[in-house]
């Protein structure tokens, strides 16, 4: 029962969200700043992680092919295949979810607790929006974060390969080339799109709603984590068989 | 003015106030008094507008809150100015950027016009050198002295304070107290006062209300609380030995 009146307060404060909007002058230096702390604040670490995610795909694709009936240019192709449909916007998102939705519960949460949400509701100011609202509009801009997390993923995927003398350059790069379907760029695209809605809002009702004091902001970023990644991967079943099955 | 007409409040099973009528006069300082858990913090709440009452009403001006609109409810909301008790300053703002805040969100003014406000209020609770400074980079009395100055800065209609002297040394109480009432008086406001507070109830009460169990218990200035035979009252105010002397003085002065 809890459980729905969670999901029903989520969806209310998706509505608020949108309502009575902040002033455009204050909004845009909102967004401007939550696209640097959200999007441009976590490449660094997404593309370490995505450089040696994409050598370890390529290297275990190689160390399993043990038939020698199976072409070299395999490791190009799983490795595309691998970091195109599910690292890059998958795994990138459950990271993302870790990364910065407990910097939006622990920041959120911090202005509960310390009643600077209550202060801006006093004021008159529609808190949800002025606080939720910059960060949605931030992450829409997580589909580059995705496509630079893929680019370095076959990037480290090549590298691996070549450089380990698993595969030779032209093998590799022949394999990234086999049988390529553009519409699976297009679905990791859309998926990246819904994901980073989730890791917007999921810590930002988390963090909005708790209530109790500094613990309380650590067990709700905990939460919030534990929550954003199940729903990610939950919609990443659902989309894949509604755009893929 | 404030007034408050019989107002209930329940949260679950718990029954926090039961029928609460009041009025708050302009240009006063309202003072709430009362032990913790008797309902002052869900008073005042409600008088903010953060909590809905569940019967009675409570109207600003003549006008009753629950009968306006949601926009009208925010226009009533931007009169209203607030001093938390933990000062709930923006902590990603300097002291300059949490006193500009409402102005910048709510009024069309210049950079200079607002920058000017931000300044005189500034002037007005003695803080010229912290323009600059977060609110982690100054002391506790600064930190209120920027809450009160930005709860005036939109010149409000009534000033709503929880608790303004708590975690204070008394000497910064003190300021804090008189800097209140003085906005109070030079601006015309009406003031609600949360606190705990005995120097408050005593130097600037120009209006008590005791509560008790969600009830209002006693009402009256600060001179007439020396007089009071409530008993609640008196065991509440004049707890500790000191109070207790200081009462009896004034009593035998007064025969």
């Amino acid at each position: 029962m809890n459980y729905l009146a969670s999901i029903g307060s989520y969806f209310i404060m998706i509505k608020e969200v949108f309502k009575k909007p902040t002033k455009w002058s204050i909004m845009k230096t909102l967004i401007l700043k939550e696209i640097d702390e959200l999007v441009y604040g976590s490449m660094g670490i997404i593309i370490f992680i995505s450089f040696f995610i994409g050598g370890v795909v390529s290297i275990q694709t190689a160390l399993n092919i043990t038939n020698p009936l199976i072409p070299r240019n395999l490791i190009g192709f799983a490795t595309r295949q691998s970091v195109i449909l599910e690292f890059a916007p998958t795994f990138t998102s459950i990271i993302m979810a870790g990364k910065v939705g407990s910097y939006i519960t622990s920041s959120i949460g911090t202005m509960r607790v310390t009643e600077q949400i209550d202060a801006l509701e006093i004021m008159g100011v529609n808190s949800l929006n002025y606080l939720v609202f910059p960060k949605i509009i931030a992450m829409l801009f997580y589909p580059f974060v995705i496509a630079i997390a893929m680019y370095v993923g076959i990037f480290g995927g090549w590298t691996a390969g070549v450089f380990g003398g698993f595969s030779s350059s032209a093998d590799f790069v022949e394999g990234l080339q086999l049988d390529f379907i553009p519409f699976h760029v297009t679905y990791s695209f859309i998926k990246s799109i819904v994901f980073a809605l989730i890791i917007a809002t999921i810590p930002s009702f988390h963090g909005y709603y708790m209530k109790g004091g500094a613990l309380e902001v650590g067990k709700a970023s905990t939460t919030a984590f534990v929550w954003t990644s199940v729903v990610i991967i939950i919609i990443n079943y659902i989309l894949t068989q509604l755009l893929l099955g | 003015m404030i007034e408050v007409d019989n107002i209930h409040k329940s949260f679950g099973e718990s029954h926090v106030l039961k029928g609460i009528t009041a009025h708050f006069e302009k240009g006063k300082t309202n003072l709430i008094i009362g032990q913790s858990g008797s309902g002052k913090t869900v008073f005042l709440k409600c008088l903010l507008g953060l909590f809905t009452p569940d019967e009675g009403s409570i109207s600003y001006d003549g006008k009753v809150y629950s009968k306006l609109s949601a926009s009208e409810q925010r226009n009533l909301r931007q009169e209203m100015g607030m001093v938390f008790q933990g000062s709930a300053l923006f902590d990603s703002m300097t002291v300059q950027g949490n006193v500009m805040f409402p102005l910048g969100m709510f009024t069309k003014q210049s950079k200079s016009e607002m920058q000017d406000r931000v300044d005189f209020v500034l002037k007005r609770v003695n803080l010229v050198d912290a323009h600059n400074k977060f609110p982690s980079e100054i002391s506790g009395g600064m930190q209120k002295r920027v809450a009160i100055a930005r709860a005036i800065v939109m010149n409000p209609k009534y000033l709503f304070c929880d608790e303004p002297n708590s975690g204070l040394d008394p000497k910064t109480a003190i300021l804090i107290d008189n800097l209140i009432h003085e906005i109070t008086q030079e601006y015309d406001i009406t003031t609600v006062i949360n606190t705990h507070d005995m120097n408050s109830v005593m130097e600037i009460g120009e209006k008590i209300i005791f509560l008790k169990n969600g009830l209002k218990e006693w009402e009256g200035s600060n001179k007439e609380i020396f007089k009071t035979e409530n008993e609640a009252v008196t065991d509440f105010v004049y707890s500790s030995e000191l109070f207790k002397k200081v009462r009896q003085m004034y009593l035998e002065e007064r025969n």
